[in-house]
């Protein structure tokens, strides 16, 4: 399976999510830079976190201008999996591909760590691989972690079981009804604050996010054997 | 030349944690007639074209970048810049 790692300037850990691709889960990966507009090549796109553009306007608001996001979202109208952690997640909503959008954390802080989730949702191409309901741990560094949606969109979420992660111990930052990631209507679009790639070894301090790359690994050959 | 001045407010709808946080600082100064404190930004754009076309092209840049709508409210004054 190959996957593209969209590459802002001032993304920071596109690294993280080449090593955690590559190098643990065994698949190709290949940075794709924000000027580049080929994606039909790859079979899941990841946008990593760090502070695309220096998060000036907004976090996430200028890389929606550039021409890697509009290909991203022929990428997402085909159905193919797009993930993106932490600022790929602001990106995402900045884009349309997400609702919601993004305020500064309750505490105006910024704040790292680690998360407890619970997994709301196991019926997506990046989740089948946990238990409903069961409690992971990942990483999370962000200032503008504050979630926010209007009350319209939360039934809507709730109603089609778009809402993916709650915070489980903590919702410090204040987002909406503890979210912490969501799907988009399609169900192949996931945006999270916490970030799964830095919880793939036990060495970088736990595996918690390893079964969804497992997860996106495993839909895509189901997908794969059932078209041959 | 044309000078437009953006006023970005966060929606009435969304807690501010920046106003709040400046409030409770102004309380503690003694400014204990303060009661909400909002904090927004302000955009200046300065550029050529019609009065007409300035006020759609403003618009159209609001809704397409300056502004997120989902958080965010804007109203901008159109005024001429002195000595262009």
């Amino acid at each position: 399976m190959k996957f593209a790692i969209l590459v802002f300037p001032g993304s920071g850990c596109d690294i993280d999510m080449y090593h955690a691709v590559k190098d643990v889960i065994g698949n190709e990966a290949e940075y794709v830079g924000h000027m580049e507009a080929d994606l039909e090549r790859f079979d899941a796109v990841l946008i990593p976190t760090g502070a695309s553009y220096g998060d000036y306007l907004r976090p996430g608001a200028l890389a929606q201008t550039s021409p890697a996001i509009d290909s991203l979202k022929a990428f997402a109208a085909s159905g193919k999996p797009v993930l993106g952690v932490g600022n790929g997640f602001q990106i995402l909503t900045e884009a349309g591909l997400l609702p919601g959008a993004f305020l500064r954390n309750k505490g105006l802080k910024f704040r790292s760590g680690k998360a407890v989730l619970t997994v709301q949702n196991i019926d997506t191409p990046f989740t089948a691989d946990y238990k409903n309901g069961q409690q992971i741990t990942l990483p999370f560094a962000h200032q503008y972690g504050n979630y926010f949606l209007d009350e319209g969109t939360v039934s809507e979420l709730k109603q089609s079981n778009r809402i993916v992660f709650t915070y489980a111990d903590s919702n410090v930052d204040g987002s909406t009804e503890a979210i912490a990631g969501v799907l988009n209507e399609q169900g192949n679009v996931l945006g999270m604050m916490p970030l799964p790639e830095r919880a793939v070894e036990e060495i970088i301090g736990g595996t918690d996010g390893l079964p969804l790359f497992n997860s996106i690994l495993k839909r895509w050959s189901e997908n794969n054997v059932s078209n041959v | 030349m044309t000078k437009v001045n953006v006023y970005v407010t966060l929606r009435e709808s969304v807690v501010d944690p920046q106003g709040i946080a400046t409030k409770e600082a102004l309380k503690t100064m003694g400014y204990n007639e303060v009661e909400n404190v909002r904090i927004g930004k302000l955009i200046e754009l300065e550029l050529d074209g019609s009065a007409t076309e300035i006020d759609a092209r403003v618009k159209e840049m609001c809704d397409k970048l300056l502004i997120n709508k989902v958080i965010e409210d804007y109203r901008y004054e159109i005024g001429e810049v002195a000595g262009k």
